[in-house]
């Protein structure tokens, strides 16, 4: 099979496994995008693991231990895609902490109060699985199959942070006002979490056809089923050109794309604060990797 | 166009099948790293199991799995295919036979 016979194969639906041979740039491709998806797994715990010591009730602080292990279990299994694609787990994890690979946006800003840890399980997770539901259909199949398992997870997070957020608005007026501090800062980042409006033909990871839709597409969507219900709690979004014209589209102020190829490229207001804390675990926890191992030879 | 090489640090690498509800065929679920059969049977469990979304799991070292992906069929036996029996055009021409054809 030639690249462009293989093109037109995952382009009329077709997938691959492990072992079929695949062209250089797709596997290439491939293991850029879902390292970067390994990595956002593993470092979108970090912001989260700030509030284990300081949940509000035990419960909630339960609850919270065990989204971080879903998240950590996701990425164990995303890495493992990528392992079998030819580029090591130690490797990937080399490449995160020494800035070389990427992870999204969304997990190098601070979180400043219990409002950000509702704010993050609920819209965040919202914006995430709609990225994740267009991978179910993935051209690679291993990847595909593994998504089933995370949006199940997914949809269980937002499902915990739409409760924190109901519980916090059925509180008082400090607690509605947290909420609505914590959407004023994260709205920008979920505005850039899709990325930027390229149409998807001109996107390599729509054209070998990695995820099954447009940037644009995933942000609309994600307006389309989360808008409505931040306004029916009486919120509000911080963006006075945001409305949903006759045509069903929703018009928004230009996000700040230069923030978000900041942020990416290392230079968010925590990047470096949550790579040193993983490069110092990762020391810490040696010990652990080598008797696991050890046990294997 | 390439196959992958083998990339990993140690360990073996467990394939895992799911079964969601007795009466459904397993399905293949993800693959995990271990270094023997009791971690991979935790692993197992804590990610495919651990909120109930299994009844049971196969987990099966990859390198004991035997994977057969090529069906040559030498000497064109098609009495086991579909393709082998083409009755489309035969019943078109009974019926035509029988004067029972259908305008369509």
């Amino acid at each position: 099979m030639t690249d462009e016979q293989f093109l037109e194969y995952v382009q009329g639906g077709g997938q691959v496994e492990t072992n079929d041979p695949i062209p250089d740039d797709y596997r290439a491709k491939l293991i850029k995008f879902i390292e970067m998806h390994g990595n956002s797994e593993l470092m979108g715990v970090l912001p989260e693991r700030e509030w284990i010591l300081r949940a509000p009730t035990l419960q909630r602080k339960l609850a919270l231990t065990a989204k971080v292990q879903d998240e950590v279990g996701h990425s164990q299994l995303i890495y493992r895609v990528v392992e079998d694609l030819g580029k090591p787990r130690e490797q990937c994890l080399e490449d995160l902490i020494s800035g070389k690979s990427k992870f999204h946006n969304v997990f190098h800003y601070p979180t400043k109060t219990w409002g950000d840890v509702g704010v993050i399980a609920w819209l965040v997770d919202a914006a995430a699985i709609i990225s994740q539901k267009a991978l179910l259909k993935c051209s690679y199949a291993p990847y595909a199959r593994i998504m089933k398992k995370i949006c199940w997870e997914e949809s269980f997070h937002i499902l915990h942070g739409r409760d924190v957020i109901l519980t916090m608005m059925n509180g008082t007026e400090e607690q509605r006002e947290l909420v609505q501090e914590a959407l004023e800062r994260w709205w920008g980042p979920l505005m850039q979490f899709h990325g930027n409006p390229i149409p998807r033909d001109e996107d390599p990871m729509y054209i070998w056809r990695i995820k099954s839709q447009g940037n644009e597409e995933a942000r609309q969507q994600f307006l389309d089923g989360y808008v409505p219900q931040i306004w029916e709690l009486g919120l509000t979004v911080p963006d006075p050109k945001l409305r949903k014209n006759e045509d069903g589209i929703w018009g928004y102020t230009e996000p700040d794309w230069d923030e978000l190829k900041h942020v990416v490229t290392g230079h968010g207001p925590k990047t470096a604060e949550r790579l040193e804390l993983r490069r110092t675990t990762r020391e810490e926890t040696e010990w652990v990797r080598r008797t696991l191992l050890a046990r294997a030879a | 166009m390439g196959t992958a090489h083998a990339a990993r640090a140690g360990g073996v690498i467990y394939e895992v099948f799911r079964l969601e509800r007795k009466g459904q065929p397993f399905q293949h679920a993800g693959s995990i790293e271990a270094p023997d059969d009791a971690f991979a049977e935790w692993y197992a469990r804590e990610q495919y199991g651990r909120r109930g979304e299994s009844v049971a799991l196969w987990v099966v070292p990859r390198h004991e799995i035997v994977e057969i992906d090529e069906f040559i069929d030498e000497l064109e036996r098609n009495y086991h295919r579909v393709d082998g029996y083409p009755l489309k055009e035969k019943l078109k021409e009974a019926r035509e036979r029988a004067g029972t054809a259908r305008d369509r």
